[in-house]
């Protein structure tokens, strides 16, 4: 399961807060909505069924780009393993 | 059921405060969607990717208005194209119509120029290395020949002897411009009085028709104030000429070197927001040449060997986007179907890339390389793109200059260029090389043809 680290916020134009480390980010709309579903606990399945259901793309390619985004926040230390 | 909204892969980026470019961030990346009429990616379907595309429109205008800026400031003034900068024949055939010589610095574009039906006395031929049967094809034809060094000179006074002929030429002159470098490695020394050596000792000769002087100074020159200078010096050493000699030297050939809006690496600000424009380059070279102590009635003809302005905004390499990575340090990577192979310039570039299809306004620091498998293909270090995927497609702009000629053939094959005409009509102007193409040029050995494994 993945868990987006507490308090991290998130506006409705893209920018994130993470008052732990005081850093910003920005992100784009495919990606405020996966953090915003990870906020709501969804799982990585879920995840794709929505975006599958929102955006004109294939199951392939979202599986393929949501798995190195969530690379990503890793990286940057915003989601953690449970 | 709603429409569903436009894919663009999920994108974060940390924002850092305090490390903004003064200069603003790049806003230029609005997608190209079209070339001259043609969509990029029919473009793409029908001749392949990646490709190289030359607009033959923007030549002409690009050439006509570079015509126009010196023709208006001085009175007599030819332009021979430079065939290093881009020789393919096509190409080459539009500067003719539109009324350029030919400039050559090698047998081989010697030859090139000669086949496309350049007459023998219009070609310009400059370069280090002329053979002696290079040299001997020039005297038959009558081309002018610049000499570059005195072993060509004393290689030339015995060849004009032994055919008879009296060759027409014109010494290269290299001279302190006051910029750095100095480019003195090509032709002789005016200050240390080299130069005015060779002339007399072409003089001295009897067999040799002096017809000019020449100098190249440099390249993508920033400076107009330089080729004011070196104006100012050649005529003075055609004045010199005529005092002495009483000739009166039919042309002044100031090369080229004139930069195109291309963003040269290690430079703050963008290409056009630096380079001086063509007027500022003519006024410079028509004011150094129009107040020298020639009289007006004996002003030489004024050539110019301009390549790289006038051919480089009219051509663009388009490419496929192949993968798209991240780096250990979490920076995003684009791989291209296109490397260093073929985009040669891209080591002294920062060339302009646009997406070539709609895009968000969500951008994406991200390093672009090539599809070799060498460390050193690298497109760009650090651009802002919007985000792309896989088979994506983009637009590499002002590529028409030294690509064409410099490419390498490096694991791979050289891709299709095409031309797209004055009615958005494309050609292939160089086809897209075969394996047999280039195994056609090889040779194995008997004792090689067979082995087991």
């Amino acid at each position: 399961m993945i868990k987006l680290k507490k308090n991290i916020a998130l506006s409705e134009s893209g920018f994130i807060f993470d008052p732990s480390t005081g850093d910003s980010y920005s992100v784009n709309q495919t990606g405020s909505e996966i953090i915003e579903y990870l906020k709501e606990g969804l799982s990585e399945d879920q995840i794709t069924d929505k975006l599958k259901d929102t955006f004109d793309s294939d199951e392939e390619q979202l599986r393929k780009d949501l798995d190195d985004f969530l690379h990503h926040l890793r990286q940057l230390k915003m989601i953690e393993n449970v | 059921m709603s429409e569903k909204l436009r894919y663009e892969r999920p994108v974060i980026q940390k924002l850092n405060t305090g490390l903004m470019n003064k200069f603003g961030t790049n806003l230029d990346y609005s997608p190209i969607i079209e070339i001259e009429g043609i969509e990029v990616k029919k473009l793409i379907e029908e001749y392949g990717s990646p490709l190289f595309v030359l607009s033959e429109n923007k030549i002409r205008k690009k050439y006509q208005h570079a015509v126009r800026t010196f023709s208006s400031r001085y009175p007599k003034v030819q332009f021979a194209w430079s065939y290093k900068t881009n020789y393919l024949n096509a190409i080459c055939s539009v500067f003719h119509q539109e009324g350029s010589w030919a400039e050559v610095v090698s047998g081989f574009e010697y030859e090139k120029a000669l086949a496309n039906n350049v007459p023998g006395n219009k070609i310009i031929f400059n370069g280090p290395d002329k053979s002696n049967d290079d040299l001997k094809n020039a005297v038959i034809h009558n081309s002018m020949i610049h000499i570059d060094h005195l072993d060509e000179l004393y290689c030339l006074i015995k060849l004009a002897k032994e055919i008879n002929a009296r060759p027409r030429v014109a010494i290269r002159v290299n001279m302190d411009t006051g910029v750095y470098p100095m480019w003195d490695r090509f032709g002789l020394n005016y200050e240390n009085g080299q130069a005015w050596d060779a002339l007399n000792k072409i003089q001295a000769s009897g067999v040799l028709d002096l017809k000019g002087l020449h100098c190249h100074i440099g390249t993508f020159m920033l400076t107009p104030n330089a080729y004011g200078m070196a104006a100012s010096k050649l005529a003075d050493l055609a004045f010199r000429v005529q005092q002495k000699f009483g000739i009166s030297l039919e042309y002044i050939d100031m090369g080229g070197g004139l930069p195109s809006s291309n963003n040269l690496k290690g430079a703050y600000l963008p290409g056009i927001d630096i380079i001086p424009s063509i007027d500022e380059f003519a006024e410079a070279i028509a004011t150094g040449l129009i107040n020298s102590p020639i009289r007006p009635e004996d002003l030489p003809t004024l050539i110019m060997e301009s390549g790289r302005a006038l051919v480089d905004e009219a051509g663009y390499l388009l490419g496929t986007v192949i993968s798209n990575k991240r780096l250990s340090s979490g920076k995003r990577a684009t791989i291209m179907d296109f490397g260093v192979n073929i985009l040669f310039t891209s080591f002294w570039y920062n060339h302009k890339i646009n997406p070539a299809q709609p895009t968000t306004d969500y951008l994406e620091d991200m390093e672009i390389f090539g599809p070799l498998c060498m460390n050193i293909d690298v497109i760009r270090e650090s651009i802002s793109l919007p985000p792309m995927k896989k088979g994506d497609q983009v637009v590499v702009q002002n590529v028409g200059a030294y690509n064409v000629t410099q490419w390498m053939q490096f694991i791979t094959l050289r891709p299709n260029v095409v031309l797209i005409d004055s009615n958005a009509k494309a050609h292939i102007i160089r086809k897209k090389e075969s394996t047999d193409y280039i195994n056609s040029m090889e040779l194995v050995p008997d004792h090689l043809k067979s082995f087991k494994l």
